[in-house]
């Protein structure tokens, strides 16, 4: 009879009242209206300013599917490359101990404390036409700064740490257990690779991959710098929505916008999709 | 010493592992690294100090320089306190209390990491603008938001929101009832509670946070650019100082604001290390 009581009690003194409760969450809730929901709406609401006419006129013009097809060719070559060389540092980090190598990994934590203009900049520095390879790149007919190579480059650059850093954590709180006994078994090095480890940390990876693809999508600073942002040309989708802002065609901006807005909603989804199923195996990635 | 099991052995520096690859992964990570992160870092600050301790000095004390990086670092601090207050709040909110959509809100939480910063630069403007939902509130307060040092904060608020309670919220989710419930037993109201027991614990995350949210918002372009109306001396943020001395074909000077910057963020990442390091000492094992 007393029980009801009790419990009440008890989650009273480590709990607030009603009124304190409802107060702190409507002050979240409109925090993140302020600065999330709203601006997400905006995206969306101004985009279709034009009506549907509007909106696929503006995303079917040759300087914008130009921009697509550049920012989706940028993402497939630069995202794998980042798995490749993501996998082999999770790799030497996680499953070694040697010296240095809490420096290694702050090394490859690096570009994320690098203004993304800087991450544009130095490659300008090293390819532009002052730049040190400037001279000898334009004797041999190389293009990098201002064309597709540097685009990459600097992609490149800003998303250095994604895929390692969702992998590291995870490999660690795996162990390696799994791993010596493939080998005990007697399977090669690539078989162990292929069949144990890669499966093992499969959800992170992919969890990974996610968020540096819509990075790699995204980027916007480094590719700027780097780019010229020649419409039509070297312009990526963030690029494209910059330059139609300029020209005050507000509309078809937030028309290209709303394209990679849906790229970022589809990203969380997926995203959320992957932490709730597979909870345990990414807390592990992310908390740690 | 060399113990038992190294003995015969050379000393290595790397401790010995039955598991193949190091070799490769290693050369790969090392490569990559070198490539395209360490080389051209190097160059920045190559061409940095190639300018020269006159000229350099002279550039990091242009006022048009000390004006940027004042900006770039003043709105960042102030976007990390921002959300060092609300990132707190809304992790707390998260973690405590069950309300209607709250999964939503905490997957929301991530869209300025999903987002891009250009689509979120021109929607921040839409919003805050004179004409916008918000500015137009704002402007019947008589405040002026997008296209001033205002306007830069509320974009770097938005880029780095999710820092803070993404640190916060795994510390608060693992913290036991069972400190709280002392305290209570032992007379403390419920605010003496939370102030003198919760939070202390969360402390060092919410550092950590708001330190990211700070290195996050140093060095953004993208969604600032269109919101701050680029007024030289006013509302000109570094980087984008750094994008008009290129476009001028100023090399020099665009690598030295660079190096600035650089090494600045490093000096307060630094600082806040060895703070974080300081409270660990100091409050144990927290």
């Amino acid at each position: 009879m007393s029980e009801p009581a009790g419990t009440q009690a008890d989650a009273s003194v480590t709990g607030e009242s009603f009124l304190v409760r409802a107060a702190l969450i409507a002050a979240a809730l409109a925090f993140l209206t302020l600065f999330l929901f709203l601006p997400l709406v905006a995206v969306f609401v101004e985009a279709g300013g034009r009506g549907l006419e509007g909106y696929l006129a503006a995303l079917s013009e040759p300087d914008a599917l130009s921009a697509i097809r550049l920012t989706l060719l940028v993402a497939a070559i630069s995202v794998p490359l980042n798995v490749v060389v993501g996998v082999a540092a999770a790799w030497a980090i996680a499953r070694y101990r040697f010296r240095g190598r809490n420096l290694l990994v702050s090394l490859v934590d690096l570009p994320f404390s690098v203004s993304p203009v800087i991450a544009g900049l130095v490659y300008v520095l090293l390819f532009g036409a002052q730049g040190y390879f400037g001279p000898w790149l334009r004797a041999h007919d190389v293009e990098i700064v201002f064309a597709l190579p540097g685009i990459v480059l600097a992609t490149l650059f800003v998303t250095f740490p994604f895929v390692a850093r969702e992998l590291i954590p995870h490999m660690e709180a795996i162990g390696s257990t799994d791993e010596e006994a493939a080998l005990t078994l007697g399977a090669s090095p690539w078989r162990m690779f292929f069949a144990i480890s890669l499966p093992n940390v499969k959800w992170s990876l992919l969890y990974g991959v996610l968020l540096c693809n819509a990075r790699a999508m995204g980027e916007f600073g480094a590719v700027a710098v780097v780019s010229g942002r020649i419409r039509g040309l070297t312009a990526t989708m963030p690029l494209h929505i910059e330059i139609l802002y300029n020209e005050y065609n507000g509309a078809a901006a937030f028309a290209v916008a709303s394209l990679l807005a849906g790229l970022a909603l589809v990203t969380l989804a997926a995203k959320t999709f992957l932490e709730w199923r597979y909870a345990d195996a990414i807390a592990a990635a992310r908390h740690s | 010493m060399t113990t038992a099991a190294s003995v015969g052995r050379k000393r290595t520096w790397r401790e010995p592992s039955i598991l193949p690859g190091f070799g490769l992964s290693m050369g790969v990570l090392l490569a990559a690294l070198a490539l395209i992160v360490l080389a051209p870092l190097a160059a920045l600050v190559l061409k940095a100090g190639g300018a020269g301790p006159a000229e350099i000095l002279a550039i990091a004390s242009s006022p048009r320089t000390l004006a940027a990086l004042r900006l770039s670092f003043g709105a960042a601090l102030a976007a990390a306190l921002v959300n060092a207050v609300f990132g707190l709040l809304i992790a707390w909110v998260l973690v405590r209390y069950s309300f209607p959509g709250r999964r939503l809100v905490d997957a929301a939480v991530d869209l300025p990491f999903a987002l891009p910063t250009a689509v979120a630069g021109i929607a921040l403007t839409a919003v805050w603008a004179p004409n916008g939902a918000l500015g137009a509130l704002a402007a019947s307060l008589g405040w002026k938001v997008a296209y001033t040092p205002l306007g830069v904060m509320i974009a770097l608020v938005f880029v780095s929101l999710p820092f803070v309670v993404r640190s916060v919220q795994p510390v608060l989710q693992d913290a036991g009832a069972d400190v709280e419930e002392a305290a209570a037993l032992l007379g403390a109201s419920r605010l003496r509670t939370v102030f003198g027991v919760v939070l202390p614990g969360v402390a060092p995350a919410l550092l950590t946070g708001a330190t990211l949210a700070f290195a996050r918002a140093v060095g953004e372009y993208g969604s600032v650019i269109f919101i701050a109306g680029n007024v030289p001396m006013v509302s000109e943020i570094a980087p984008l100082l750094i994008v008009i001395k290129l476009e001028q074909f100023d090399y020099a000077g665009a690598a030295v604001v660079g190096m600035l910057m650089l090494l600045i963020s490093l000096a307060l990442l630094l600082a806040v290390n060895a703070l974080q390091a300081w409270s660990r000492r100091r409050l144990g094992n927290v």
